[in-house]
């Protein structure tokens, strides 16, 4: 049928322009909402040529790219990192937060802006990296033991452990020094606000990386997804499909935390969504996932601008709130591992 | 027959001794940490001021003012957290179900920052906001997993985290709108503590301790029948789900409660129950010995973390937790390698 299947491509094509189209809509309109709101006009002026006498000018060039540039950076991360745990865990609850992933970055940035004083970004990403992989293996290692393997309940319960077991960790840091709390509470809540341009610019080569890694890694998850058995007799080193899934998790989830904090249930939502759109074929699944979690978070954080005037809700609290019922009407499915 | 008849009689005799000894502990830890601290008290004078005898100057105030509340408050905390942790566990079958890993704790403590932070209350009607928190949020829970005519172990516990990562976004929103110093407050409240705790935190947590702990004890008498299985006590005559939910509502009520006037300190429900079942043996229910080893963790960890970790003073959840991690994460593997805990 080789009819159909150029114009399901035709169709999936059609429908990640139009995503990349409500993508750039989104970004438009979280340059200009907030408390004070910027005409869309004056943002395309500004876009074109930034003029810093300007106020309304220099509200979007040095508040709202920065934060709209981030948004769509830890998104693009996000919505990867989750489409690959899910196709490798074989697990339709996983998600770097409640895998414990977001925690192990969190404790280890607490080490670094505490004990070692790091202040930047490129500093303190690679902590981010360190914790991140060292919860994942942790996780994994313990959900995988004794009989079926990593079953979705298994590796929940064990992330849900670890993150509990680090906080704690990280709450004995913090008590003890209020300094490194007052930067850590607007860190840990999840906010693409009150980011710099620089911390834009620092985490965009990591995320290239952690992009190309993941994209390139379509086929071999589309033969994860079929199970070890079916993946190896397919000619496929299974070993070595995840470890090159693992990076990129690692380092998409990594940056992503290190940038915005720790955003549950992002890397959760999104790939279902996108699976529903395309179907199991990661190598449309992978860019619907990178497109479709930017424009969640982008609407989530203007949302999270106009609805509670003249403060703020920060996007990480409205991702847990709008994640929660998805997660949980996913445990609620009689059959869990129906990936 | 006899055979079994001795079993009986042994396992009860061993459950009997181990309580006595986790009891003698537990008035040990309570003497030293009413007379340990910065200004010693010797222990003949701290029998001499509870007893309401003339004691040198200051004693009272020390004694009286300062420890006793502190130690009041970590017993009665201990004991309700170990209570609410076993029955949560044996109920659910499943060592990992204690209230703390399913988000009842989280939900009581977003309803207490709220309290705390927005209209500061404190005392008796932060008791009462950190109940209801933890009621609703169980109710939440057992709304959503109730599917089919059970609410099923293992849905229980995932709906639980879900709206418990939920709770714990909340509470991390609650913190940003507070000023830096409430918000360092509610941190070590967070982190669960003893520190500062007066007979504001004592007066309710032993009212309801009077009523819920003997309900616990009651109730957990068919607890046998339900761990043999749905179907099994069923076939006993025993009603499964009313039974459970009324065991359930008396569980949530003791970790609201203790959550309320200590903080959630982390890991008492959940390492609890399966270090008193591992005393007792038998693999029968241990509803008191929980509660005790409950007590004798929090008055433990509270002594370290306050007098042997240097000048600084750590809340008592962040000494549980670090103590309490290693051991859920190898309760896990352990768990897992025999083909239990999922």
């Amino acid at each position: 049928m080789p009819d159909t299947r150029v114009r399901r491509a035709v169709a999936l094509t059609t429908g990640l322009v139009v995503l990349a189209a409500a993508l750039a809509g989104a970004a438009l309109l979280s340059l200009a909402v907030g408390s004070q709101h910027v005409p869309f006009g004056t943002v395309l002026e500004a876009l074109v040529h930034p003029d810093d006498s300007v106020r309304d000018s220099l509200i979007v060039t040095e508040v709202r790219i920065p934060r709209t540039l981030i948004g769509l950076l830890a998104g693009f991360a996000l919505g990867l990192a989750g489409a690959i745990i899910q196709a490798v865990t074989r697990n339709p609850l996983a998600d770097p937060g409640i895998l414990g992933v977001n925690a192990g970055a969190g404790l280890f940035v607490v080490i670094g802006i505490s004990v070692f004083g790091v202040t930047s970004l490129t500093g303190y990403v690679w902590f981010g990296f360190a914790g991140a992989a060292l919860a994942a293996v942790v996780v994994y290692t313990i959900g995988s033991m004794g009989r079926g393997g990593a079953t979705p309940v298994k590796l929940a319960i064990a992330g849900t452990a670890l993150t509990a077991a680090l906080l704690s960790f990280t709450t004995a840091v913090l008590v003890t020094d209020v300094q490194t709390y007052d930067q850590f509470r607007f860190w840990q809540v999840g906010s693409l606000a009150g980011r710099g341009m620089d911390i834009a610019k620092q985490g965009t080569p990591f995320l290239i990386v952690g992009v190309v890694i993941a994209l390139a890694s379509a086929r071999l998850l589309n033969a994860l997804a079929l199970g070890d058995d079916v993946a190896t007799s397919l000619g496929q080193n299974v070993g070595v499909a995840r470890l090159v899934a693992a990076a990129a998790v690692v380092v998409l989830c990594g940056t992503a935390t290190a940038m915005a904090g720790p955003l549950v249930f992002v890397g959760l939502v999104v790939p279902h969504v996108a699976r529903i759109i395309t179907g199991p074929d990661h190598r449309w699944l992978l860019p619907y996932a990178m497109l479709l979690a930017p424009l969640l978070l982008l609407l989530a954080d203007v949302l999270g601008r106009v609805i509670a005037q003249p403060g703020e809700v920060q996007v990480g609290v409205l991702t847990a709130i709008i994640g929660a019922p998805v997660f949980v009407a996913l445990a609620r499915r009689r059959r869990l591992a129906e990936l | 027959m006899s055979v079994v008849a001795a079993t009986r009689r042994h396992e009860s005799r061993r459950a009997r001794t181990v309580t006595i000894g986790l009891a003698v502990a537990l008035v040990a830890l309570f003497a030293l940490s009413l007379s340990y601290g910065s200004f010693q008290v010797s222990l003949p004078d701290v029998v001499r001021s509870l007893l309401g005898q003339p004691t040198p100057p200051q004693v009272d105030y020390i004694v009286q003012t300062l420890r006793l509340p502190r130690a009041l408050v970590g017993v009665l905390a201990g004991i309700a957290f170990g209570l609410a942790g076993a029955i949560f566990q044996q109920l659910l079958r499943n060592p990992l179900a204690s209230p703390d890993v399913i988000g009842v704790t989280s939900g009581a403590t977003t309803a207490a920052v709220l309290s705390i932070v927005v209209f500061s209350t404190s005392g008796p009607v932060l008791s009462l906001v950190a109940l209801g928190g933890a009621l609703i949020t169980a109710l939440l829970i057992y709304l959503f997993a109730w599917r089919g005519g059970s609410v099923g172990g293992y849905r229980f516990v995932l709906v639980g985290i879900g709206i418990g990562a939920a709770m714990a976004g909340l509470t991390s929103f609650l913190l940003t709108r507070a000023d830096v110093r409430a918000a360092q407050e509610a941190l070590i409240w967070l982190a669960g503590s003893l520190n500062g705790r007066t007979w504001d935190n004592v007066v309710p947590l032993a009212i309801a301790s009077l009523i819920l702990v003997p309900g616990a004890v009651l109730l957990g008498r068919p607890l046998t029948g339900l761990q043999l299985g749905d179907d099994v006590a069923r076939g006993l005559g025993l009603h499964v789900e009313r039974g459970r939910l009324l065991l359930l509502i008396v569980g949530v009520c003791l970790a609201g409660t203790a959550t309320a006037a200590a903080g959630p300190i982390s890991y008492i429900a959940f390492m609890s129950g399966p270090i008193a079942a591992r005393m007792v043996g038998g693999g029968r229910p241990v509803l008191l010995p929980a509660g005790l080893v409950g007590a004798v963790i929090v008055l433990a960890g509270d002594f370290i973390g306050s007098h042997l970790l240097g000048p600084a003073q750590f809340p008592v959840g962040v000494v549980t937790g670090v103590i309490g991690a290693p051991y859920l994460l190898w309760l896990l593997a352990t768990a897992n390698r025999t083909g239990r805990g999922g």
